[in-house]
């Protein structure tokens, strides 16, 4: 069941996606509907699960981490340990910040912040080398990235 | 300009509900409302806070496979980094670029309705971006930690 989106609920949807902050009155002067008109359009499409959660994008540089390591993960031990100890230990750690269920050459897919090199090492070693069935780890350092709005 | 400990509580706690609002995350920070709010936009200010924003749940509008793409690139043509971006930017359904520094040059996320779409993806829009020298496929299974939270 697919929801239709009209042309004015898809530069709603973008400008969302820019700034959840910007007030309905705001967002209906630049598409020339009222405010009542687009908070219940916006109310529409978040009851519709339009939108994923929200994000609070840091600067990380200026909070003093700066390394972002993408890490493959393969599982050691496939059928005898269990996924869900493993993700939930995984999740645990404060530095990984996202963790996601793969099928490929690798099982896991994390995303960890580190203060530096030396920082993110500590992480991997002790924290998560340490997992039990955590087999063959792949590690790329973030350069770049962008998000782009996708197919709207 | 650094934060202190207080902007750091109220950044834990934004980063932990984005959604839920001032007043309640103010008292879950131990600080007034009005407070909360000055420092969140003295930090939006000094582009600590760089956005609040939506993220769009692909699924919900019918899209529902989601791939992590792996490049190696052709390093022998130098203006290889710069030409596969500038085509994989074409392809509206990349929804992210990511640029690395380890075994894999630039990552994908691609989005897809069902297989036959990535199929077709895969082959018209992925295969034809130029200087390809290796791909690998992660497609995602499930999303196990996703606020990609920072640290504090």
């Amino acid at each position: 069941m697919t929801l239709e989106l009209d042309e004015i609920d898809r530069a709603l949807v973008r400008a969302l996606c820019e700034d959840a902050t910007q007030s309905a009155g705001a967002l209906g002067r630049d598409y020339g509907l009222s405010q009542p008109a687009t908070w219940r359009r916006i109310k529409r499409l978040r009851e519709a699960g339009v939108f994923g959660p929200r994000r609070v994008d840091l600067n990380l540089e200026k909070l003093g981490f700066g390394v972002t390591v993408f890490l493959g993960i393969k599982l050691a031990t496939k059928g005898r340990v269990s996924l869900e100890n493993l993700e939930r230990a995984v999740s645990a750690i404060p530095e990984v910040q996202t963790v996601q269920h793969v099928l490929g050459v690798y099982d896991y897919r994390l995303r960890v912040v580190a203060q530096d090199l030396p920082d993110f090492e500590r992480v991997l070693r002790r924290r998560i080398m340490t997992l039990p069935g955590v087999g063959n780890v792949e590690a790329n350092v973030l350069l770049s990235e962008e998000r782009r709005i996708g197919p709207l | 300009m650094p934060i202190d400990d207080t902007d750091r509580r109220i950044l834990r706690q934004l980063q932990a509900d984005p959604e839920e609002s001032v007043v309640i995350l103010a008292a879950r920070a131990g600080v007034t409302g009005a407070t909360f709010a000055r420092r969140v936009e003295k930090m939006r200010e000094t582009g600590v806070i760089r956005a609040i924003h939506d993220q769009v749940n692909w699924q919900a509008l019918g899209y529902a496979v989601e791939v992590s793409l792996r490049f190696t690139l052709d390093k022998t043509e130098p203006r290889a980094f710069d030409e596969f971006i500038a085509a994989a930017r074409e392809v509206p359904e990349v929804i992210s670029i990511g640029t690395f520094l380890g075994q894999v040059d630039v990552r994908l996320l691609i989005i897809a309705r069902d297989m036959p779409d990535y199929q077709r993806l895969y082959r018209d829009h992925i295969l034809t971006l130029p200087h390809i020298s290796d791909i690998e496929a992660l497609m995602h299974v499930a999303q196990v930690k996703e606020r990609q939270e920072v640290p504090l």
